[in-house]
C-alpha cells in the first residue's frame, strides 16, 4: 500500500501559511484543530473578502437616501413612504463550476436569506452571468445547469427573476462568474433598528436540516483557484432545499411584523461560526455554543 | 346580507406561493379575500374557493399528491360536492387532479424545462365557474410559470373529457388559433383548464390572479376571476 504524506490541517483548509502564522502571533499559542476551522472559514475569501475588499471600496457608498451602507447582511435605500429598498449581490461562481444547478441555486437561497435578515420581504431576483463559449460542451453543461439552477428555485420560493445580463467569452470557459441579487420591501424604520439585546440571551437556529454537504464550502471551495481534480470537491457544494426556505420566509416576515425579535443573522456559507461571531461581535457580547444538545442550543453572554 | 361582497376563500398550504396574489386579486375585483389555513376545519363560510400555486408540502413526492390529504380538503370536497365554486390555479389544479375532483393530471412540461411567460387562451365553454361572463371564442393574455403543466388523461378519459365540453381553456395564439408553438407544455388537445361534470370545479395552468391590475401588464386574468366572484355572488 502506497503511503502519502498528509496535507497540513491548515493548508487542507485552504489557510495559507502566513495566515496559521498570524493566528498564532493572535492566539499566543497553537490554534487547535476547531479554532483552525473557524479561522478558516472566517477569514476566507467568501467571508471577509480580503482579496476583492480593495476593489469594492471604490464603490459609492453614502448618500442622502442611504439607510444602511456596508457591513451588514444587505443595503438599505429609502424610497420614500416610510419604505426601504433591501438589495444584496453576490457571486456564487465557485461552486456553480462544480456543480451548477445546486451551486446556481443555493446562491439564490442565500442571498434572499441576506435580504430577509434584514427583516425585509424578499420581492425580486437578478442574475448578472458570465460563461465561457457555447462551442464547448462543458460550458453548456455549466451554462444549462446555472439557468436551470436560478429558474428552478426561484419558482419554488415564489421569487419571479426580473432582470439579468449574460455574455460570452473565453477567460470565463469552466469558471463562469454567477452572480445572484436579490431585492426586497422593507418599513424603513424596521432596517435602522438593528440588533439589540441583553447578555443571557438565547440565539435560536432555525432554517433546513444540517447535512453532510456544503461542509468547507466557504474555504474548501470557494476561496481555492479552480484547479484538475476540482471534481473530487463536489460534496462541498451545498444542496438547496426551497421548500425549506419558503417555510423560513413566511416565518421570519411574521416574527418580524410582530416585533418579536431582537436580532435576525443569516446562516451562510460558514454555519454557526460566521452566524454566531458576528451576531455577538456586533453586539459586544461573547457567545457559548453546545453543539450536542439537540441540533445546537446558543446561548448569549 | 344584501349588499355584501362575495367572500372568497384562499387556501394557504405551506409552499403556497401565491396566495397573497389571489387575495389581492380578490380585493381588486370588489370581493372579500378570506384566508384559509391547510389545517382548517372549515371554511369559515365562504362562498368560494381558490387553490393558489405554489409547491406545497415542498411537492417532493409528485404535485398536489401530500396537499390532497390537508384537514381543509375535506371541507372543500364537500363544498365542491354541494355546488360551491372552487378554482384550482397552477399547483391548486394539480390538487385537484390529485384529489379526482378534476379529471386527468398534469406532468412534466414537454420540453423538460420550467417555464415562464405570456400565453393566450382560448375560452371553449361559457359554462363554468370562471368563464359565465365570456363567450366561447374570446381570447385572454394571462401569465404561466410552472415545470409541470403538460395536461394529460388516459385515451378513453381524453375522449370523454372532450365528448362532454369539459375543457374550459385551450392554448392558443393571440388570433385564437390552437397550434404548437402557442401551447408552452406540450398539452393533450392544447387543454389549459378543465371543469367537473357540473362546471362548478375549475382547474387552470395559467395565473389568472397575477393579470388583474393594467399598472403591471395585461389583464386576462380579470373576467376570469369577475366570473369566479358573480358565480359566489350568487350564492351569498
Amino acid at each position: 500500500m502506497a503511503t502519502r504524506t498528509r496535507e497540513p490541517l491548515h493548508r487542507a483548509l485552504g489557510l495559507t501559511d502566513d495566515e496559521l502564522e498570524a493566528i498564532r502571533r493572535t492566539l499566543g499559542r497553537q490554534p487547535n484543530p476547531t479554532e483552525l476551522a473557524m479561522y478558516a472559514a472566517m477569514w476566507s475569501e467568501h467571508c471577509s473578502y480580503k482579496s476583492s475588499k480593495l476593489h469594492l471600496r471604490t464603490l459609492p457608498t453614502e448618500g442622502e437616501a442611504v439607510l444602511v451602507g456596508p457591513g451588514r447582511d444587505a443595503g438599505a435605500v429609502d424610497v420614500g413612504d416610510g419604505l426601504a429598498v433591501v438589495f444584496k449581490m453576490e457571486s456564487h461562481s465557485h461552486p456553480s463550476a462544480i456543480e451548477p444547478f445546486q451551486g446556481a441555486a443555493t446562491g439564490v437561497g442565500g442571498i434572499v436569506r441576506d435580504v430577509l435578515a434584514m427583516g425585509a420581504r424578499p420581492v425580486a431576483l437578478l442574475d448578472p452571468l458570465r460563461f465561457g463559449p457555447l462551442t464547448e460542451e462543458r460550458n453548456r453543461w455549466l451554462f444549462a445547469g446555472v439557468v436551470a439552477g436560478i429558474g428552478g428555485y426561484g419558482n419554488c420560493i415564489g421569487l419571479p427573476t426580473v432582470g439579468g445580463e449574460v455574455a460570452f467569452a473565453a477567460p470565463h470557459s469552466a469558471n463562469p462568474t454567477v452572480n445572484v441579487m436579490c431585492v426586497g420591501i422593507a418599513p424603513a424604520e424596521r432596517v435602522l433598528r438593528g440588533h439589540r439585546t441583553e447578555p443571557g440571551a438565547l440565539l435560536l437556529l432555525i432554517g433546513a436540516a444540517t447535512g453532510r454537504d456544503g461542509i468547507g464550502g466557504v474555504s474548501v471551495l470557494a476561496s481555492r483557484t479552480l484547479e484538475e481534480g476540482a471534481e473530487e470537491s463536489r460534496p462541498s457544494v451545498q444542496i438547496g432545499d426551497p421548500f425549506a426556505e419558503k417555510l423560513l420566509i413566511e416565518a421570519c416576515s411574521e416574527l418580524a411584523d410582530r416585533g418579536l425579535l431582537e436580532g435576525l443573522q443569516d446562516l451562510g456559507g460558514a454555519g454557526l461560526t460566521c452566524a454566531a461571531s458576528e451576531s455577538a461581535s456586533r453586539l459586544g457580547l461573547g457567545v457559548e455554543l453546545e453543539l450536542d444538545v439537540g441540533a445546537a442550543d446558543v446561548e448569549v453572554r | 346580507m344584501a349588499g355584501r361582497s362575495p367572500r372568497v376563500g384562499v387556501v394557504t398550504f405551506p409552499g403556497s406561493l401565491d396566495d397573497r396574489d389571489a387575495l389581492r386579486a380578490v380585493r381588486f375585483l370588489g370581493g372579500e379575500g378570506v384566508p384559509l389555513w391547510h389545517a382548517d376545519p372549515d371554511l369559515r363560510g365562504v362562498d368560494a374557493v381558490i387553490l393558489p400555486g405554489g409547491f406545497s408540502y415542498g411537492d417532493y413526492l409528485r404535485t398536489g399528491a401530500i396537499a390532497r390529504f390537508a384537514p381543509v380538503m375535506e371541507e372543500v370536497r364537500r363544498f365542491a360536492e354541494r355546488g360551491g365554486p372552487v378554482l384550482g390555479i397552477c399547483n391548486g389544479f394539480q390538487i385537484l387532479c390529485e384529489a379526482g375532483l378534476l379529471p386527468g393530471a398534469l406532468a412534466r412540461n414537454a420540453s423538460l424545462r420550467f417555464v415562464c411567460r405570456w400565453v393566450h387562451v382560448r375560452v371553449e365553454t361559457a359554462a363554468s365557474a370562471i368563464t359565465g361572463e365570456l363567450l366561447p371564442g374570446e381570447v385572454l393574455e394571462v401569465p404561466v410559470k410552472h415545470g409541470e403543466g403538460r395536461y394529460v388523461a388516459a385515451p378513453g378519459d381524453l375522449e370523454r373529457i372532450e365528448a362532454e365540453g369539459l375543457v374550459v381553456l385551450r392554448y392558443c395564439s393571440p388570433a385564437g388559433e390552437l397550434d404548437d408553438r402557442s401551447d408552452p407544455n406540450g398539452s393533450a388537445g392544447h387543454v389549459a383548464g378543465v371543469r367537473n361534470a357540473a362546471g362548478n370545479v375549475v382547474g387552470l395552468m395559467p395565473h389568472p390572479e397575477h393579470a388583474v391590475d393594467p399598472d403591471l401588464g395585461p389583464t386576462g386574468g380579470q373576467p376570469l376571476l369577475a366570473s369566479l366572484l358573480a358565480r359566489a355572488m350568487a350564492r351569498v
